[in-house]
């Protein structure tokens, strides 16, 4: 799997990709996107209007890849010891009022990406060459990150030096097939910023 | 000529745990290393939403990969709100605090 992305002239940003490729990219993308989730909606015989008001939640999620994705916005998490009352009070109004449109986002790219792997996969039979506008560059990238995010946490991921086993895995180790796919998500968005670096 | 206090009043005891708001001390916001964000990216970010030259944000992100932790804005809790909002979008680990340290 070698797929990196290019720069295109006058914008945007191109990589090919084969149809094994194009099917593990949008068979993690379609889990992420299940996993983020609409959040709280309400009822379908609830007033349609009534989903624009309706509040998000206030305790975090308890997924911890979910935890990673709309994390707590007040207190110390080196010292989560210290956390009083106040500040849990505080990032769980926070949470009620942005975590839903956090999640609307972070779905929408998503299924913005998984669209494009459609086109490109109905266009020819064994893959082809993916051409992102500068718009859907930004769309991919923040999916690429949320998909890595929650990869990485479920792989528990650790600091630089702490990956040394997780790289070395046998073939025979049920990890390693998500391990390639999460290297290979890193070359991918690291060639994708490349090009959209200001 | 003035008066001296006869008696200096003290609060109740209600209104003595009653948080007082700082309104001169500014708010921050503080990004957090993670394992899992590439250095690149967290330069992007750093570039594209605050619009930092390139030679500040990648010290700003060395601060994060190395110290664990920098300061990335400071305002009104208002405006760090939005700033954690908006790194929270991008994936990246961020909180807001009273810059009291």
């Amino acid at each position: 799997m070698a797929g990196h992305f290019e720069p295109l002239e006058g914008g945007g940003a191109a990589v090919a990709l084969d149809e094994v490729e194009i099917s593990i990219l949008r068979s993690l993308t379609q889990q992420l996107a299940e996993l983020i989730g609409p959040g709280e909606e309400p009822a379908e015989d609830d007033d349609p209007l009534a989903s624009l008001f309706t509040e998000g939640p206030s305790e975090p999620p308890s997924d911890p890849a979910l935890q990673r994705l709309f994390p707590d916005a007040y207190g110390d998490p080196e010292k989560p010891d210290k956390d009083d009352e106040e500040l849990r009070g505080y990032s769980a109004e926070f949470r009620r009022f942005t975590e839903n449109d956090l999640r609307g986002r972070k779905r929408t790219d998503a299924l913005h990406v998984i669209r494009s792997l459609d086109v490109l996969a109905a266009e020819g039979e064994g893959g082809g060459v993916l051409k992102l506008t500068a718009d859907e560059s930004r769309q991919w990238l923040g999916t690429l990150n949320d998909l890595r995010l929650t990869i990485g946490t479920r792989l528990e991921v650790g600091d630089e030096d702490e990956n040394g086993e997780l790289y070395r895995l046998p073939d025979s180790d049920p990890r390693k097939p998500m391990v390639m796919a999460y290297l290979w998500l890193g070359a991918l968005q690291e060639t994708l910023v490349e090009t959209l670096m200001p | 000529m003035s008066v001296a206090p006869s008696e200096i009043t003290r609060p109740e005891a209600a209104e003595e745990t009653f948080a007082v708001p700082e309104p001169d001390v500014p708010w921050v916001t503080i990004v957090h290393n993670d394992p899992v964000n590439l250095m690149s990216y967290v330069t992007y970010v750093f570039q594209s939403y605050f619009g930092y030259s390139k030679e500040i944000a990648q010290k700003l992100m060395m601060d994060v990969h190395h110290k664990g932790r920098a300061v990335v804005s400071s305002g009104t809790r208002e405006a760090m709100e939005r700033d954690v909002q908006a790194m929270h979008e991008y994936g990246l680990w961020a909180t807001l605090q009273q810059d009291r340290d």
